[in-house]
């Protein structure tokens, strides 16, 4: 009667302290070149090595430019943390992709691109959306740099076991609703505080009808709710996927694998703190109207009216709304935006390129607009190029950049300025988050490729 | 590190919820790769307008209110893993924060860096919030050793819960990385039985 969760946890349990938390045994290390360089010197200063570098992948993502990534970084600080991390790899010899190379991009992309990233595994990283890599069947969540530092020196961190909730998606999405407006409809149900303390399984019909890629955009988004993560049990979906990936098990490892896959799954008496359980059908396209992701609603709604707001979050909800430049109870359909970006550990993977070209095609980019198209890794690029894709986009009026995380948090050039209005598929939509004063609305690639298109915001099922 | 028994102080009040990791520390002061310094930029964009000059209004510009302890509104620290977060509102110099809520990642951070968070009922919380507003001088007291935090300005005393392990090292001082290298042979342990799997 064990959860997925409960089963691939207590097959990582070093120790158990006495009232206190968990030795946990992790398979994986990712570090990105901004939560890692306070974690290396750690060892430096106590003198210790990487204690199982072949664990250890490391690569640059946050700081690094969407062009001419083949020159020096211009910025000098950015410039240092991505100098750090090269530096870091060396010395300490563990796995490494640094810019330009093939397999860089994002790590929440590249982990499951290259079978890095496997099921029953429990991943770490000194970021929030490792809970992408739940998708795999997978036990990933986010660290803070004490730990990273920890998991370098040991392979283990200590862990509070968190609690079991499962989310239910029954029924089919209708057509023109993605994975990201599963996820955020449910945040927006949720709220951002709402599954705190939890971790969480997707199941359901609707749930194990997506793809890989769809089911990573959804254990992502897990965090934004406060989850410790998310996760879908593995299946022949997920297997195919696996399957012939440079790092993935083969022959007669593969077929091991593959037997002690298939048993992660939870029980069918299995009990869960929480469940909760949603009505595929009943999501639309979702945009975000405020400055946090549970501030979300069908593209066609109107935003809440501060009256049905409870009393304690008036205050906020109206700084937000004021920061957006939205009103309480007004509709958001046709409003202008200046901005469009497609990308990020969310929905920068080949899927939503696909998504996005085929919505674009044989339409114009609206003009006056900044559309930014970002692969999340350097396969998707190739792999845009292959299908020729490029070509769609590029004949539509749009042009490809570099991979990294780019606008999503906007430590490199790509900067949305202050005051105006971004169409995002990244996850967050906070003050500032992508450039001082930007605004950011959260959405799917469809809802993306529909502003882009327009220059405002549309229900993609109208065009 | 210093051990933490019992602080008394006066605090800074904050009452806004959700106040998310990016605005404790914005992204573009992620670019350090040492842990200090980050005290400076706590709250920056509430505390300083684009040129760079103090809001007479935001709570840390404004001299009624200093102290140890941060006391903000519910779900504090939610957003993103980054420690750094933790290592402004450390650097600044808050030991504690008291809220009704705060996200996970935040709390295990904060603990990571010695600074205290206690998690508190919303009716306690709102009471303090009253009695700042009364008296910007009241104090709170955190005594870890009993688990209590008292508000010297009503009296009333609520308990919070922190696990024994972690309350271990803030009494002794000692981190999770000592705790851990002298725990090698257990790990190397796991691992053989893990590859006869
Ligand atoms: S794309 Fe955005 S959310 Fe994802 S790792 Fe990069 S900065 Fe973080």
């Amino acid at each position: 009667m064990n959860t997925l969760f409960d089963k691939i946890w207590d097959a990582h349990v070093v120790t158990k302290l006495e009232d206190g938390p968990t030795q946990l045994y992790i398979d994986r290390l990712y570090c990105h070149e901004v939560t890692s360089p306070q974690a290396f010197e750690g060892l430096r200063k106590r003198g210790l090595d990487v204690f199982r570098p072949a664990q250890v992948c490391c690569m640059p993502d946050h700081n690094i430019p969407t062009l001419h990534q083949d020159k020096p970084i211009v910025d000098p600080v950015s410039k240092k943390q991505v100098d750090t991390l090269d530096k870091n790899a060396k010395d300490f010899g563990v796995q490494y992709f640094p810019i330009g190379n093939a397999k860089n991009g994002i790590i929440h992309v590249v982990g499951p691109e290259y079978g890095l990233s496997l099921p029953g595994m429990t991943m770490v990283c000194g970021d929030s959306h490792t809970s992408t890599h739940g998708a795999m069947g997978a036990v990933a969540f986010g660290i803070g740099t004490s730990e990273v530092e920890m998991v370098l020196a040991t392979q283990c961190v200590f862990q509070t076991k968190p609690k079991t909730m499962r989310i239910r998606f029954e029924g089919k999405l209708k057509a023109g609703v993605l994975a990201k407006d599963m996820a955020l409809y449910m945040i927006s149900k949720m709220t951002t505080g709402g599954a705190t303390g939890y971790f969480v399984e997707y199941a359901g019909e609707a749930v194990r009808a997506l793809s890989m890629e769809g089911r990573m955009t959804l254990c992502n988004l897990s965090i934004e709710m406060g989850a410790r993560g998310g996760l879908v049990a593995p299946d022949e979906t997920t297997f195919a996927y696996v399957k012939g990936r440079e790092f993935a098990p083969v022959g007669e490892a593969w077929d091991k694998a593959v037997a002690y896959w298939k048993t992660l799954k939870s029980d069918g008496d299995a009990l869960f703190d929480k469940e909760i359980l949603f009505d595929a059908s009943e999501i639309e396209p979702m945009v975000t109207y405020g400055t946090n992701p549970g501030m979300g609603m069908g593209v066609s709604s109107s935003v809440p009216s501060i009256e049905e707001m409870e009393e304690s979050g008036r205050a906020s909800f109206a700084k937000s709304l004021d920061y957006m430049g939205f009103k309480s109870g007004e509709k958001l359909m046709g409003k202008p935006i200046d901005y469009v970006f497609l990308g990020s550990c969310t929905n920068g993977r080949i899927e939503d390129f696909r998504v996005f070209a085929d919505f674009v095609k044989g339409k114009k980019k609206a003009d006056g607009i900044v559309v930014w198209l970002v692969p999340g890794s350097w396969a998707v690029d190739r792999q845009i190029r292959q299908e020729g894709l490029d070509k769609v986009l590029n004949e539509a009026g749009f042009e490809l950049r570099q991979p990294g995380c780019s606008a999503c948090l906007a430590m490199n050039e790509d900067k949305v300025p202050a005051g105006k209005y971004a169409v995002s598929t990244s996850n967050r939509n906070f003050e500032g988050r992508q450039g001082p004063g930007a605004r950011t609305i959260l959405a799917g690639p469809l809802v993306a490729a529909a502003a882009a298109v327009t220059g405002k915001i549309t229900d993609p099922r109208m065009l | 590190m210093d051990k933490f028994r019992t602080l008394t102080s006066t605090i800074v009040p904050l009452p806004i919820e959700n106040v998310d990791t990016d605005q404790i520390i914005p992204a573009r002061f992620l670019k350090a790769t040492s842990k200090d310094g980050f005290g400076d930029n706590l709250f920056r964009d509430w505390r300083y307008d684009k040129q760079g000059n103090p809001i007479k209004d935001f709570v840390l510009n404004d001299p009624t209110y200093k102290g140890e302890i941060l006391v903000a509104g519910k779900n504090f620290g939610s957003g993103s893993s980054r420690e750094h977060a933790a290592w402004a509102v450390a650097g600044y110099g808050f030991k504690v924060v008291v809220s009704s809520f705060f996200a996970d990642i935040f709390r295990n951070n904060a603990m990571n860096n010695f600074v205290l968070p206690v998690v508190v009922s919303d009716s306690f919380l709102s009471e303090i919030f009253a009695s700042v507003k009364s008296d910007s001088a009241m104090t709170l007291t955190v005594d870890l050793e009993k688990q209590t935090v008292t508000n010297n300005h009503t009296g009333k005393s609520e308990s919070f819960s922190i696990n024994g392990y972690k309350r271990e090292c803030f009494l002794k001082g000692l981190d999770d990385i000592d705790y851990l290298l002298s725990k090698k042979d257990k790990i190397e342990e796991y691992e053989k039985g893990k590859s006869l799997l």
